[in-house]
């Protein structure tokens, strides 16, 4: 039955935009741990989305999400001046991590809303099941 | 006298087949709202409900021929050959080549629900009708 594929294509963007929101979680978590080396500091992480159909069977229309991987932000990280942190290097500065946060909120935002919508057509697609198992009744 | 169902149901059966792959799609663009350089595609109900019917009475579509296994066939959705899919024209097409647009999307997925429910209240009372002609009450 075909409608079953509906369930397997908004759950892989479920999925996926899960694995989102589960790295903006890690970005905003981590948007302030220092450390006194440039090159072991936090990177902000962002997944990378791809449309698959290959594992959907070769129908035209199943066209689901996959996470291809979760690529790490290279920006430089932003040096600070605080002799005081027990962190810093020899010239006195910690380095931030390169986690922008208001990009990280409308992130969250946007993949909440995209999650949402999901499961909106998940339901409708159950409704539509559920009418169409009553037929004729 | 025998009695075709399928001449009895019109075209609804055909309908609701393709009301529900067309679901299957848009719940694909849906789910590939933030897939970079994912293409938003749709079906054109009329033209392919007038392409079932021209299957119907006879007159197949021209089809590429595929003489050795490692030809792609037509494209197929559920098992049968499938409508022709159509690239949405995007109204503002985002940087990273996606042109899915989740408003216009998801007022299409209810358009379309409400439209499948329709048929599907079509066919109920075709049933009932033939329930009544049976039990003759």
């Amino acid at each position: 039955m075909s409608s079953f594929k509906i369930f397997d294509i908004a759950g892989s963007g479920m999925s996926a935009q899960s694995v989102r929101l589960n790295t903006t979680a890690s970005n905003l978590a981590n948007a302030e741990s220092v450390s006194g080396d440039p090159n072991q500091v936090y990177k902000a992480k962002h997944p990378l989305f791809e449309a698959i159909r290959s594992s959907l069977g070769k129908d035209a229309a199943s066209t689901g999400v996959a996470v291809r991987g979760i690529f790490e932000n290279q920006a430089a990280p932003s040096a600070r001046y605080e002799p005081g942190n027990p962190l810093a290097d020899a010239n006195g500065y910690v380095y931030a991590p390169n986690v922008n946060s208001v990009e990280e909120m409308v992130d969250m935002i946007s993949a909440s809303r995209s999650y949402q919508n999901n499961v909106e057509v998940m339901n409708t697609a159950k409704e539509m099941m559920l009418a169409t198992l009553r037929l004729g009744q | 006298m025998p009695i075709g169902l399928d001449k009895y149901l019109g075209v609804h059966a055909q309908a609701l087949n393709l009301r529900s792959q067309r679901t299957e799609l848009l719940a694909a663009n849906l789910a590939n709202a933030d897939t970079p350089g994912y293409r938003a595609r749709d079906i054109d109900f009329k033209s392919a409900m007038a392409q079932l019917n021209g299957v119907a009475s006879g007159a197949t579509p021209v089809r590429l021929q595929t003489t050795s296994t490692g030809h792609i066939g037509p494209a197929t959705i559920n098992g049968s050959p499938a409508p022709e899919l159509k690239y949405r024209t995007p109204l503002a097409p985002s940087l990273d080549g996606n042109t899915v647009d989740a408003q216009l999307e998801q007022a299409a997925f209810a358009e379309n629900t409400v439209r499948y429910q329709a048929t599907l209240s079509f066919l109920s009372a075709k049933f009932r009708g033939l329930m009544t002609a049976i039990t003759g009450q």
